[in-house]
């Protein structure tokens, strides 16, 4: 379902959801990010800070410098422009990815549950073309939309050890990039060598909601390169405009 | 000049908070800050700080090596003691150098904020001191053998003043929330359930949840939602139907129906409550809300009054005076 105009849902005094669906759909999302930015470049006095998920932009407030209603307004006047203004441009990625088991961690076995070979998977992951729709469970996890259904697997019922820096994973017919270890449900089927979060750098998180986001096939030979490349600083995702 | 504190115990959950790490949610960073904000901004008004150290009712000991600084103390009722003097549980003195102060859990509270006057010598990390242990970002937890460096310190008080905070006394009221965002997923008997029953702290709770425990809440819609951003305060049901309140280290977003939140002006209180202990919740609405939050603004901009504690004053004669509790008498002030 999508909601035209947005529903406006309180999150206690301080914070609105704006919901424009009820599922993962790149036209509700193109909506959210709409939104968001117009948000951003003229934004409301009181607003304090917007979050862009699947279906919602969570705005939170400070109710003492702007009432909910004149908020509402507010936001509700730029919804009504922000589609026009936004069909402009977009960033594409292109991020290397290591598919040999040993960064992929889990790729045989994901391979096994989906009743495909490691190098179907592999290709598989590598043609889709994924739109970034939101951050969320830890920095630097980012989940994309756009995986095959053909490797749509559910996640595990009991959550695997801390994940290897910069983890491609699939689950749940999502895919994502996970900056920073840390255990989870999903299953790792490769690796960036690329630093997607870099407290020192700026900017620290390269991919922004909204991003389309392709894997670029790297052996492990590449890999180990890249990795030192990425270590002095180097950037080794390719972002484009279209 | 850098005056130096030497950290001689310290349990486990005693981190440096400032008012949280916003702006970064959009790329999955947790806000962190501090679990009863009211407190926080208590201590740290009282000397000027933006940061403070969060004390859990794990306890900290601490002693000053050189300059004496200033430090304000705000939370639960915590056991605090200078050189084995007995303190108000909200209190500002100055620690002179080699002495030594502890703060441990006392009658009630599971928070304890020690703001010192001047800054901690740590760099931020995406802009905020706040520690969020979980992904690694601020500093540490604190631990037995840090030393802590504060720079810029301002001076220190001539006399030891209680810090009269009426807002921080405990209270038995009900925790006031807000519907929603997600309150169409609960039939109206199953939010009646949650708001008429009384709950229990669960033993697993942190700065990231506090778990409830009581009768299931049943969802009417499923109990999967598409995720979406979270409230500090907000009040997941998952599958199993135990609610949970998301607290200052919570994730950015999540993907369970939210029935309610708590409002702002009754974190603190629901932040200080110990695991056993029961919760009352009582729907408001968002006028009910800004009102409430409306008033503690206001106290929390004008501050405490300071009533100057004497040398003499034995743990006896505070207990006497009702120091203990936070709260004294206005005839009690010298300054009246």
């Amino acid at each position: 379902m999508a909601h035209d105009p947005p529903r406006f849902c309180d999150q206690g005094e301080t914070a609105l959801s704006v919901e424009f669906g009820d599922r993962v759909d790149p036209a509700i999302h193109a909506r959210v990010m709409a939104l968001d930015s117009a948000l951003q470049i003229d934004p409301p006095v009181g607003l304090r800070e917007t979050t862009p998920t699947y279906r919602a932009l969570f705005v939170r407030y400070e109710p003492l410098e702007i009432d909910r209603t004149s908020l509402i307004e507010e936001i509700s006047a730029r919804v009504a422009n922000a589609l026009a203004t936004a069909g402009g441009e977009r960033r594409r990625w292109t991020i290397p990815c290591c598919y040999d088991p040993a960064c992929a961690e889990d790729i045989a076995e994901a391979a096994l549950a989906l009743g495909l070979s490691v190098d179907a998977l592999a290709r598989g992951h590598a043609s889709a073309d994924y739109r970034a729709y939101m951050y969320g469970f830890s920095p630097g996890w980012c989940y994309l939309g756009g995986l095959p259904d053909t490797l749509a697997l559910p996640r595990r019922l009991t959550p695997r050890g801390a994940t290897p820096p910069g983890a491609i994973l699939i689950g749940g017919g999502l895919s994502l990039v996970a900056a920073n270890p840390m255990p989870t449900g999903w299953y790792v089927v490769g690796r960036t060598p690329e630093k997607l979060f870099e407290l020192q750098r700026q900017p620290h998180f390269l991919i922004a909601p909204g991003d389309a986001i392709r894997f670029e096939p790297i052996d492990a030979a590449s890999f180990a390169a890249f990795e030192s490349r990425a270590a002095q600083g180097e950037t080794l995702a390719r972002c484009e405009s279209f | 000049m850098r005056a130096e504190l030497r950290v001689l115990a310290a349990g486990p959950g005693v981190t440096i908070q400032d008012a949280g790490r916003f702006g970064y949610g959009r790329f999955g960073v947790t806000p962190a800050g501090p679990m009863d904000p009211a407190a926080f901004r208590t201590a740290t008004g009282a000397v000027g700080a933006t940061a403070a150290i969060e004390v859990s009712v794990g306890g900290l000991t601490l002693e000053s090596v050189d300059v004496p600084l200033a430090m304000a103390i705000a939370g639960g009722g915590f056991d605090i003691r200078l050189d084995g003097q007995s303190l108000p549980p909200a209190c500002l003195l100055a620690l002179s150098s080699g002495a030594r102060l502890t703060i441990r859990a006392g009658g009630w509270g599971a928070w304890c904020y020690l703001a010192i006057g001047g800054r901690f010598d740590l760099p931020p990390t995406l802009g905020s001191l706040a520690t969020h242990a979980r992904s690694g970002l601020g500093p540490a937890p604190l631990a037995a053998g840090d030393r802590l460096w504060i720079v810029d310190a301002a001076p220190s008080p001539e006399a030891a003043c209680a810090l009269q905070a009426p807002w921080l006394a405990p209270d038995a009221a009900p925790i006031r929330v807000m519907p929603g965002p997600q309150d169409d997923y609960f039939s109206p008997e199953a939010i009646a359930l949650f708001l008429d029953s009384p709950w229990r702290l669960g033993a697993r709770s942190d700065r990231m949840a506090y778990a409830l425990e009581g009768p299931a809440i049943d969802h009417a819609r499923g109990h999967d939602i598409v995720s979406d951003g979270a409230a500090m305060g907000a009040i997941q049901i998952p599958g199993s139907g135990a609610p949970f309140v998301l607290m200052a280290d919570r994730q950015p977003t999540g993907g369970y129906p939210k029935i309610a939140t708590v409002i702002g002006a009754d974190f603190g209180r629901l932040a200080q409550k110990r695991p056993g202990e029961t919760i009352h919740f009582r729907a408001a609405t968002y006028e009910a809300a800004v009102s409430a939050r409306r008033a503690l603004f206001a106290a929390l901009t004008q501050g405490p009054k300071k009533n100057p504690l004497f040398g003499d004053m034995t743990a006896e004669a505070l207990l006497a005076s009702n120091l203990v509790g936070g709260v004294i008498s206005a005839t009690d002030d010298p300054t009246h």
